[in-house]
């Protein structure tokens, strides 16, 4: 019985990798210039110029990395998404907080929190630009209107369904008001925090890939608007390609965290191993 | 003159504004309710009688409409401010899921200031007295239900209180773990006698675990209708007592005041 399980997850793996390789040879097969004759377009290389081609874009990907281009690009646009992120995330948590505590400032605050909420932010971004510069702070802002909101309201939730009878114990043994927020408040708003950073940190790259998208001089964002007012449609996929890659390894790299710090947690598949 | 009682509510009532928000409910009326130093009563009534409110109260947690409480001769303020010298088993899981087993009995010590060492090796210890040594790093999830209950009994023993307040603690658990959790309470209580206020709705925990069971009215309006002194001989096994003849007599002594009571509750349940 235990082995079945692991074969299972092998031939998952190869399925997927197998899904891929199909895409892409697909993809391939479909635009390289000449390869089958034209049935769509009327010229041989519209396809490529239209869906990019594969073997082009693992081309330039692979340029990116060897000359070395891409990685200033790359680390402006993890530096704003980190900060989006770090800076969204504490303040949701803090503002989340102090109006889950305090029912009179969140009665008198809540129809502007609803209206900023739904507010499209992402056209804030020309007045960030006008109020920050073209640099790296105007995407960290609308990185942080993006993060904020979700872990706030996380927050928000999680501080105002905390259990009653946990609290009432909590102070049956003693503790004070200090001692609620730390150890009862925050602890079981972290839960809600938590199962909030995976879209947090997919929006704070969001935030700052649009910011960079919509006026800037570095960047991913930058290099894909740059591709594209040149027609260049194998970088704009290969910039879509590494940020998509980075994406995923900040959702892994909170994933990780989440498992270190929730440990109390009940995970829907664990058995007890001990 | 005799030492001050633990604990006496006196004329409690309690009054909430009712579910359609127009008028109240006095869920307690007029109840006094003393409990001597090292005395174990318990308080049986129909369920949604108000035992619970009555508890809270004793806690500190709520403040009734009218009537005062006593604690050791000193009147409560409940101006936000709990009975300091109670500790309370709640009816559901009141543990911190986010703690584990040894960081949930050393909380009150951690919230009254007790250095870090001190409180492990208080805690620890609590956990042996518990049977939970070996289960320290445990989160509350990987407990048991019965395994659950001795840890939030030792997370409120470990403060020592002079008042032991519990609210049907036992009753979400199976039959044979629960008469186990009652004779190691009982055994914990003969150690100190503290003075303890013990709600449930099942009679016969009541009379096998009390020097006094008090028997609650159906509500609204919930007061005491009976007042039965419980000289069992101690110490007890609630598995045995149950077929002794002197308990079957005190049993139907008491259900034949209650029986009507809870039919009232039942009716006016149905009714609703």
């Amino acid at each position: 019985m235990a082995t079945r399980p692991r074969i299972g997850q092998l031939r998952l793996r190869f399925y997927q990798v197998l899904l891929l390789v199909a895409v892409l040879v697909a993809w391939h097969v479909l635009t390289a210039p000449g390869l089958l004759p034209n049935f769509y377009f009327e010229r041989a290389n519209r396809a490529a110029f239209f869906f990019g081609e594969p073997i082009k874009i693992a081309g330039r990907i692979v340029d990116w990395f060897v000359t070395g281009e891409i990685y200033s690009h790359l680390w402006i646009t993890l530096v704003e998404t980190a900060l989006a992120f770090a800076i969204g995330s504490v303040a949701g948590l803090l503002i989340g907080l102090w109006l889950g505590l305090s029912p009179m400032a969140s009665a008198i605050l809540d129809p502007y929190i609803k209206a900023a909420n739904s507010m499209p932010r992402v056209v804030l971004a020309p007045i960030f630009a006008v109020w920050f510069g073209l640099g790296m702070w105007s995407k960290v802002a609308l990185g942080v209107t993006l993060v904020f909101f979700i872990v706030f309201f996380n927050v928000y939730q999680g501080v105002r369904e905390v259990s009653p009878t946990i609290l009432a114990n909590a102070r049956m043994l003693g503790a004070n008001r200090r001692q609620l927020l730390s150890a009862i408040y925050l602890p079981s708003a972290m839960s809600w925090v938590f199962a909030s950073l995976h879209n947090a940190v997919g929006l704070a790259f969001v935030g700052a890939v649009v910011g960079e998208y919509l006026g800037s001089a570095h960047g991913v964002g930058y290099l894909i608007l740059q591709a594209e007012t040149t027609f260049d449609i194998n970088t704009v996929f290969a910039g879509i390609a590494v940020l998509t890659a980075f994406a995923l390894l900040l959702d892994a790299a909170v994933t990780l965290v989440e498992r270190r710090l929730m440990t109390w947690q009940p995970r829907a598949a664990e058995t007890d191993r001990t | 003159m005799t030492a001050a009682p633990a604990l006496a509510l006196r004329d409690i009532t309690c009054r909430f504004p009712s579910v359609d928000g127009q008028g109240t409910y006095t869920a307690v009326a007029d109840t006094t309710l003393v409990i001597e130093a090292g005395e174990f009563v318990s308080v049986v009534g129909p369920t949604g009688c108000g035992k619970s409110t009555l508890l809270n109260v004793a806690a500190g947690l709520l403040a009734p409409s009218s009537g005062t409480v006593e604690v050791f001769g000193e009147p409560m303020a409940f101006a936000g401010e709990v009975n300091r010298r109670a500790g309370y088993m709640f009816q559901t899981d009141a543990l911190m899921p986010w703690r584990n087993a040894i960081g949930n009995v050393t909380a009150g010590l951690e919230f009254r200031g007790v250095g870090r060492a001190e409180a492990m090796e208080r805690g620890q210890e609590w956990l042996r007295r518990v049977g939970l040594s070996g289960f320290g790093d445990r989160y509350p999830h990987h407990l048991s239900g019965g395994m659950r209950k001795r840890l939030a009994l030792a997370q409120t023993l470990i403060l020592d209180p002079d008042i032991l307040l519990m609210d049907e603690p036992f009753s979400a658990l199976d039959v044979q773990t629960r008469q186990l959790m009652e004779n190691e309470l009982l055994a914990l209580w003969a150690a100190d006698r503290k003075s303890v206020l013990f709600i449930t709705h099942d009679l016969e925990e009541a009379i096998a675990l009390s020097d006094r069971v008090v028997a609650l009215s159906a509500g609204p309006g919930t007061r005491p209708i009976g007042n039965f002194v419980i000289d069992l001989p101690r110490p007890r096994d609630v598995a045995e007592i149950r077929m002794e003849p002197g308990f079957l007599a005190f049993h139907k002594e008491i259900w034949n005041v209650m029986k009507e009571e809870v039919l009232k509750a039942y009716a006016r349940q149905r009714a609703a």
